[in-house]
């Protein structure tokens, strides 16, 4: 039973660290601000939420698992907010978000430039 | 009055839930705390159907079970785009009808746009959302309306408890 629940909760502790590192590998390759938003999206809800539920299994039913399951409410009720206040503020400052198909999967043609120092 | 007591029974099983030490010292003190915060969220006129929805009562269970399932898929898809190494994004802005009779209903479902991974609400105007989707799909998903109707079908019975309130 125990080895059970210790699979269990391994597997949802490493399917939330992959959710988490593909979100911050989502926030390097994408193009601008907002799509970056998306990345991290995924990384504040089924990273975070697949995490805290991994340790939710170790937990048992304790105090713990409580004090967990109020963190990944609070979480849920934050980070949409945030993230609105934020697309709210770049677009009330008037950036403008990249449109239409993007063709990134090809290396740039010219090389990068250096900035002057 | 039903809404304060209410707020002041949820402080005082968080505050029972957090604390874990149960003597007579504490527990007090956690009464007096929530009886405190009570008072002054009551003088600040916040303890109405935005500060503390109960209204939404077991509604709101079934349609966060909804929006999990949603937010898996999402997350599941949006991972496929990042990994896929031509980065097929396709990023567009669109506008989405809002059909939610209160504020906290805008509110509930702006945020359910963001918290679903793809799309994020970028303005909330009187009756629209302004959502900046990462492909066109996603962008047709939202309009075509589902969550809208479900958010709408949660806070449908705010008008005729709000005529009960007053």
């Amino acid at each position: 039973m125990q080895i059970l629940l210790d699979t269990l909760s391994w597997l949802l502790l490493i399917g939330g660290s992959a959710f988490a590192v593909i979100g911050a590998v989502g926030l390097i390759r994408f193009p601008d601000v907002y799509s970056r938003m998306h990345a991290a999206g995924m990384t504040d809800t089924l990273g975070a939420g697949l995490i805290l539920a991994g340790l939710m299994v170790q937990g048992g039913f304790t105090l713990v698992t409580v004090k967990l399951a109020l963190i990944l409410v609070f979480l849920l009720y934050t980070s949409p907010t945030s993230t609105y206040a934020l697309a709210n503020a770049a677009y009330s400052r008037g950036l403008q978000p990249l449109l239409g198909k993007r063709d990134t999967g090809a290396p740039p043609p010219s090389a990068p430039e250096t900035e002057p120092s | 009055m039903l809404r304060a007591i209410s707020l002041g029974l949820v402080l005082f099983g968080i505050w029972l839930l957090i604390s874990g030490i149960y003597t007579p010292l504490l527990i007090s003190l956690g009464a007096v705390s929530c009886l405190a915060v009570v008072g002054i969220a009551h003088r600040m006129d916040v303890v109405d159907h935005e500060g503390h929805p109960i209204h939404l009562g077991w509604r709101a269970l079934t349609y966060w079970m909804w929006l999990t399932v949603e937010i898996v898929k999402a997350n599941i898809d949006v991972a496929r785009r990042i990994l896929d190494p031509k980065l097929p994004i396709d990023p567009a802005v669109v506008t989405v009808k809002a059909s939610q009779d209160s504020e906290l209903g805008h509110v509930i479902f702006a945020n359910s746009i963001t918290l679903t991974p793809g799309t994020v609400s970028m303005r909330v105007a009187e009756n629209t959302i302004l959502v900046h989707a990462i492909a066109t799909d996603m962008a047709e998903d939202v309009q075509s309306g589902a969550m809208d109707r479900r958010v709408t079908a949660m806070e449908g019975t705010v008008q005729t408890h709000l005529k009960d309130a007053s």
